[in-house]
């Protein structure tokens, strides 16, 4: 099974054999270009395929959300993504949608209906967490068992909409002690990329922001920085890099210890 | 002569109303500047929201000592005003404990709680002070509490301490001259408190205690009547405001933002091949504005957010990017809409023009606005509801989309979506490229 790129097919391969997939995955642009975050894409691709989830992605039909445009307040750079991903989906009759990425999720979930673009949108976390509800995957300890690890909530997924516990639900099935930070869930600080900071400079200040989180993951002590976010897993990364602390703390995306707890 | 102090009474307690009333005028008037927006939708969940957080305060216990005590000063607040209702009816009928006679019983318990509430408020409001201007917690201290916000601030305190004395000194001598057995002083109440109060006046004639009594009950209620008055000036305006703010908070998850319906008309125009570019508008309105410059392109949900912000400073004191040393406080964008406000309302008032000052760059800078991360710590904060974020990224909108005033980087950003759909520049085509990655 594992290592098979035939299971990964397009909407358009899908629609070719007269077949609708279970669920599209959203990659994102961070997942679909971006180095590391195209690890989390692989890892979450992994666990779909063992769960033999028939999914689709869009491949060269996809195109940014225009989250940072609007973000940026580009209101027509970002209007004008929406409406041409809106007629893709649709084209394609798209009822549900999972993706890695939680600035995706938030302007899919709540941005494109009064756009014509309405579907079931779930966070790749919440996703799994349907799945081993299910039966449909199943995930052992193994790996981290007995392991500190800190979960650090994305904005997009956590304050801006209320998912704090699909997360930490997945985390409990690495059996590993979860820590939590000295702000978190609600009052969880942010990264500092959202709100298309992630593409640019900071303004003058004392500090990065993603110093002061990596600050906070680091005095848990935890093993693992868990994150739910392709942004914010740069950042963090980025921040561990600067404090030195590679060798000691691994920043990870929660599908990818989920997949390598799994030996995917 | 008998009806002298009565009609004293009504002059000051019916001008004391009507300068109120002309306030909340100047105040429903300038909020009305902003654009109307609906908010009136789900009134159920609205009234439950409400219920929650502004009378149940259940935001505030987030940070339980500060939420501590403000439900001991909110709630005594409350329940001492019942009081203020027969000091009023006394005022008027030149009466003395009218409701007395007819409450019994259930009067000595009313009197008993509110002396109650009356001392647990004064512990409180010392507390408060001792953590603003003696612990000195840090966000009292941002660059934006300086002059005015400072003072104010105080001066709420101070108003709380005084009006609360006054009223267990009016209490006190009324309780001492009861044991006197003084004909006008009606056998009334219990008064846990003052009655600790009362040997002080010992050895004073009946008719110093009398102008003492007399003293405090009229600095007491005269002091309420300011107090009113002071709202409109201070930010003390949430006693009342956090009830309508709450109510027409959003109901919406955090993170959506609402899209611009007239952008929504021109990229549908864009898009549909069938349409003819060269038509003629089908409106010969003005084009709308994007975004906002200035308060009146707020909409009205915002500006009363402005009037609502009591200046805790929680949204800055959990903001990343003011916690980095940005310039950045979404506490200072609330008081900048509202400072930016007033003077457009007194420019009103004077039959005056709008002056060329405006919200963007005269009060609030660009600095400030593109420091934000959107990151929602700031509207999760906020104990009643307020909405920074949604100013910043409306001001963002202008600077974009009217003034094409983006910072490089992002136009550079944004660049790549137009051209290749990503925010780098990297191929469409190539968007499963990783796939490829898998077997290799």
């Amino acid at each position: 099974m594992a290592n098979t790129t035939d299971s990964i097919r397009t909407m358009a391969q899908w629609a070719q054999e007269g077949n609708s997939p279970e669920v599209l995955f959203w990659v994102g642009c961070a997942g679909s270009f971006d180095d590391r975050a195209k690890k989390i894409t692989k890892a979450f691709v992994q666990l779909l395929q063992k769960a033999e989830v028939g999914f689709a992605v869009l491949g060269p039909e996809e195109s940014c959300t225009g989250d940072p445009a609007k973000r940026a307040g580009n209101e027509f750079l970002f209007q004008m993504q929406a409406m041409t991903n809106i007629e893709t989906l649709n084209t394609y009759g798209v009822k549900k949608i999972v993706t890695t990425c939680p600035h995706c999720f938030n302007t899919l979930k709540n941005e494109y209906p009064s756009l014509g673009g309405q579907y079931v949108v779930m966070h790749h976390t919440q996703f799994l967490k349907n799945l081993i509800a299910e039966g449909r995957l199943h995930i052992e300890g193994g790996h981290y068992k007995g392991k500190k690890i800190t979960f650090h909530d994305p904005c997009y997924l956590g304050r801006a909409n209320n998912e704090y516990q699909a997360p930490r639900a997945l985390l409990e099935k690495l059996e590993a002690e979860l820590v939590e930070m000295k702000s978190c869930k609600q009052k969880g600080l942010c990264c500092g990329a959202g709100g298309a900071q992630m593409f640019k400079e900071a303004e003058a200040g004392d500090k990065e922001i993603n110093i002061a989180r990596t600050e906070e993951a680091l005095d848990t002590q935890a093993d693992v920085i868990a994150a739910g976010c392709p942004f914010c897993n740069t950042m963090l990364h980025d921040g561990v890099k600067t404090k030195e602390k590679e060798g000691k703390v691994a920043v990870m995306d929660i599908a990818q210890l989920l997949a390598q707890t799994e030996d995917l | 002569m008998d009806y002298l102090a009565n009609i004293i009474f009504g002059i000051v307690f019916f001008g004391a109303i009507a300068f109120f009333t002309r306030n909340v005028r100047r105040l429903i008037r300038n909020i009305r500047l902003g654009k109307p927006t609906n908010r009136s939708d789900q009134p159920s969940k609205r009234w439950a929201q409400m219920l929650r957080i502004a009378l149940g305060q259940s935001k505030m216990v987030v940070r339980p000592i500060a939420g501590l005590l403000h439900i001991v000063v909110y709630i005594g607040f409350v329940v001492i005003n019942i009081e203020l209702l027969e000091i009023i009816v006394d005022g008027f009928l030149g009466t003395h404990r009218v409701f007395a006679p007819f409450l019994g019983g259930l009067y000595d318990v009313l009197i008993a709680t509110f002396e109650v509430f009356a001392a647990l408020v004064i512990v409180a409001v010392v507390l408060f002070w001792t953590r603003r201007n003696w612990v000195r917690i840090k966000r009292f201290w941002k660059p934006e509490m300086k002059g005015w916000p400072k003072r104010d601030a105080d001066y709420i305190l101070y108003i709380e301490v005084v009006l609360m004395l006054l009223f267990l000194t009016m209490n006190a001598s009324d309780y001492w001259l009861q044991q006197q057995g003084i004909s006008y002083y009606v056998q009334a109440g219990i008064f846990p408190i003052s009655e600790l109060m009362a040997p002080l006046f010992d050895g004073m004639s009946t008719s110093t205690v009398v102008a003492i009594e007399r003293t405090a009950w009229w600095l007491h209620i005269l002091g309420i009547l300011f107090f009113l008055n002071y709202l409109y000036y201070s930010k003390h305006l949430h006693i009342l405001l956090a009830f309508p703010n709450t109510y027409y908070a959003n109901l919406d998850p955090k993170g959506k933002l609402e899209n611009t319906a007239s952008v929504t008309e021109e990229v549908k125009l864009m898009l549909d091949p069938s349409a003819d570019p060269y038509a003629a508008p089908q409106t010969d309105q003005q084009p709308a504005k994007f975004g906002v410059s200035d308060v009146i392109d707020l909409n009205r949900v915002q500006l009363l957010n402005a009037y609502s912000c009591t200046e805790c400073g929680r949204c800055t004191d959990v903001c990343p990017a003011n916690q980095t040393g940005k310039k950045l406080s979404p506490r200072k964008v609330m008081m900048d809409t509202r400072d930016r406000l007033e003077e457009v309302g007194s420019l009103l008032d004077k039959n005056q023009t709008i002056n060329e000052n405006q919200l963007l760059d005269n009060y609030i800078t660009r600095e400030e606005l593109w420091a934000c991360t959107s990151c929602n710590a700031c509207v999760e904060a906020c104990p009643i509801g307020i909405d920074p974020l949604s100013i910043i990224m409306d001001m963002r909108q202008y600077l974009v989309m009217e003034q094409s005033a983006a910072p490089t980087e992002l136009n550079a950003m944004m660049n790549n979506i137009e051209n290749n759909g990503a925010p780098w520049p990297f191929n469409q085509q190539d968007r499963l490229l990783w796939r490829d990655e898998i077997n290799t």
